[in-house]
């Protein structure tokens, strides 16, 4: 590869921008996975109940938003809001919306499947040895619950940064259409750099994701020998 | 409180068969919830971009002192960000013109080709000027303004071997990329010549630098920008075939805009704006092989 294509990258404000293009995909994902946690949670938790009305509204919920692709779920609140009326929101206020509530079924679904994951007979035991149900919970069930969601919250984590990458269609410009524009501008002079500037946003990804990683083994390890 | 846990709100399901009410309760606290976070999150990051979804008219978007433009981010030399993270393009240019003579600021919007329409007809943008093609069926739903630029395909042909004329090509081996223009066009027009398809862009510059065709047919745009970076090519035919129009489209039913658009073009074709777009904006990437008339479109009117 001609190392021409590097000096691309140096050029300018490009790298500036293509930082300033990984601060919104960041902020972007962390704000989706703040709404995703806050819904998230209480969503899982009534998943647990048996009541047959909980069990449509929280089912119809999570599956409608696993079924219907994201980036129909963006144009939907993008658009078609916008023309029917009802409310013109910002590019970014309909991803850190849709990418949220897309988020808090995922988490709901998890936070599910780490709480009936716990033994029943541990609460019977727990109840019986005269422990109340609010200690229970808070003693025996959520602990475990929550090692157990440790790595199942990261790992939605890296797939809400990854999933940022469909917001340039409602006119965000985040760390890829930077690295898009870049590419452009100098396809005709410098069409090598499209390897430079891919790697480079590569690099940025992993850089925001491999952290997250790092910081969810290293809980899971203390955890483990407490 | 242990004896009775159906009274306390953090009881886990499991302990005893949950009553009816509470269900519906929990079924409240999470709508009520997810209706909170949603308000919160718009309240937050909502900087609304003013409900008006009704298209606007000259004396509303005057009004507002903004108008706000749908062009492309990475679609040189159309519209494209410069290192110093500036638009620049032939759009670019239009676009500023047209703000400057509405008295406005200029809020440049990046659109994506697969949602302009859409961002004309929920009302997110006034004007779409992202090297927009006239097409019966977009016409459907927005409203075009008279054509700014025109565009046809052209011929790429070695220097040593020049394709000035299409009946030369009889018999000969011609490049294509699959599901373009130029494809469907020599199959209906001229079945005469050899027709060889290609998948990718690259493999066809490839396949012609190789000498394994006599000419590469493509958008005129293509050829153009291509044959100038490569020296021993030319584009020899400059205008082969249909010729689209490119213009500036409008919400459907914004009648007072369109009518303002159309006699801003009138108004620039005394001056010969576009041709100093050209000059400005696309003549460095498809050099001087060509004239500026047969690409740039003047007052509105194609010749």
């Amino acid at each position: 590869m001609p190392v021409s294509g590097l000096e691309v990258l140096l050029e300018g404000r490009n790298l500036v921008r293509l930082l300033e293009g990984l601060g919104t995909t960041v902020g972007i994902a962390l704000a989706s996975l703040a709404v995703a946690l806050v819904c998230g949670v209480p969503l899982g938790l009534a998943m647990t109940r048996r009541g047959a009305l909980v069990q449509v509204l929280t089912r119809g919920y999570v599956e409608t938003m696993r079924i219907v692709p994201q980036l129909v779920l963006l144009f939907v609140v993008y658009f078609d809001l916008a023309r029917e009326g009802i409310v013109s929101l910002s590019g970014t206020a309909t991803s850190v919306l849709v990418l949220g509530l897309w988020g808090a079924a995922e988490m709901g679904d998890l936070v599910r499947g780490a709480v009936t994951s716990i033994p029943e007979h541990q609460v019977d035991s727990a109840r019986a040895l005269g422990l109340a149900p609010g200690q229970v919970q808070r003693l025996v069930v959520l602990p475990q619950t929550v090692r157990r969601l440790a790595p199942l919250t990261v790992n939605l984590t890296t797939r809400l940064v990854k999933t940022t990458s469909l917001v340039v269609l409602i006119g965000v410009v985040e760390v890829l259409k930077v690295a898009q524009q870049i590419i452009d501008a100098n396809r005709f002079e410098h069409p090598e750099a499209a390897f430079w500037v891919y790697g480079l946003v590569l690099g940025l990804y992993f850089v925001v994701c491999y952290p997250v990683s790092v910081l969810a083994r290293r809980l899971e390890t203390r955890w483990e020998s407490r | 409180m242990s004896t009775t846990p159906g009274t306390t709100p953090d009881a886990t399901g499991e302990v005893a068969a949950a009553p009816k009410r509470r269900t519906t309760l929990v079924a409240a606290i999470v709508v009520a919830a997810l209706a909170l976070a949603g308000v919160v999150t718009w309240l937050a990051f909502g900087r609304s971009q003013g409900a008006a979804t009704g298209p606007r008219t000259v004396a509303q978007i005057q009004e507002a002192g903004k108008v706000r433009i749908g062009v492309f981010s990475d679609k040189a030399p159309f519209g494209s960000v410069d290192s110093s993270g500036a638009y620049v393009g032939y759009d670019i240019e239009y676009a500023e013109r047209v703000a400057k003579d509405l008295g406005v600021t200029l809020e440049l919007v990046p659109v994506e080709a697969a949602a302009r329409v859409e961002y004309l007809t929920s009302g997110k943008v006034d004007i779409i000027l992202a090297n927009f093609t006239v097409t019966e069926e977009r016409a459907e739903k927005v409203d075009f303004a008279k054509p700014y630029l025109k565009v046809s395909l052209g011929v790429v042909s070695p220097d040593g071997a020049p394709i000035t004329d299409v009946a030369q090509l009889d018999g000969k081996d011609v490049l294509v990329v699959r599901g373009t223009t130029a494809e469907t066009y020599l199959e209906a027009h001229h079945p005469e010549v050899k027709i060889q398809k290609y998948e990718q862009y690259t493999e066809v510059t490839n396949a012609l630098l190789d000498g394994r065709g006599a000419a590469w047919v493509t958008d005129n745009t293509e050829a153009l920008a291509w044959a100038k970076n490569n020296d021993g090519f030319s584009t020899t035919i400059a205008s082969l075939g249909p010729q689209d129009s490119i213009a500036a489209a409008v919400q459907k039913g914004n009648a007072d805009l369109l009518r303002w658009l159309d006699d801003e073009l009138v108004t620039l074709g005394k001056e010969n704006f576009f041709h100093a777009a050209y000059t400005k904006t696309l003549e460095p990437v498809y050099g001087t092989d060509v004239s500026a008339d047969e690409l740039v479109v003047e007052g509105g009117v194609v010749r």
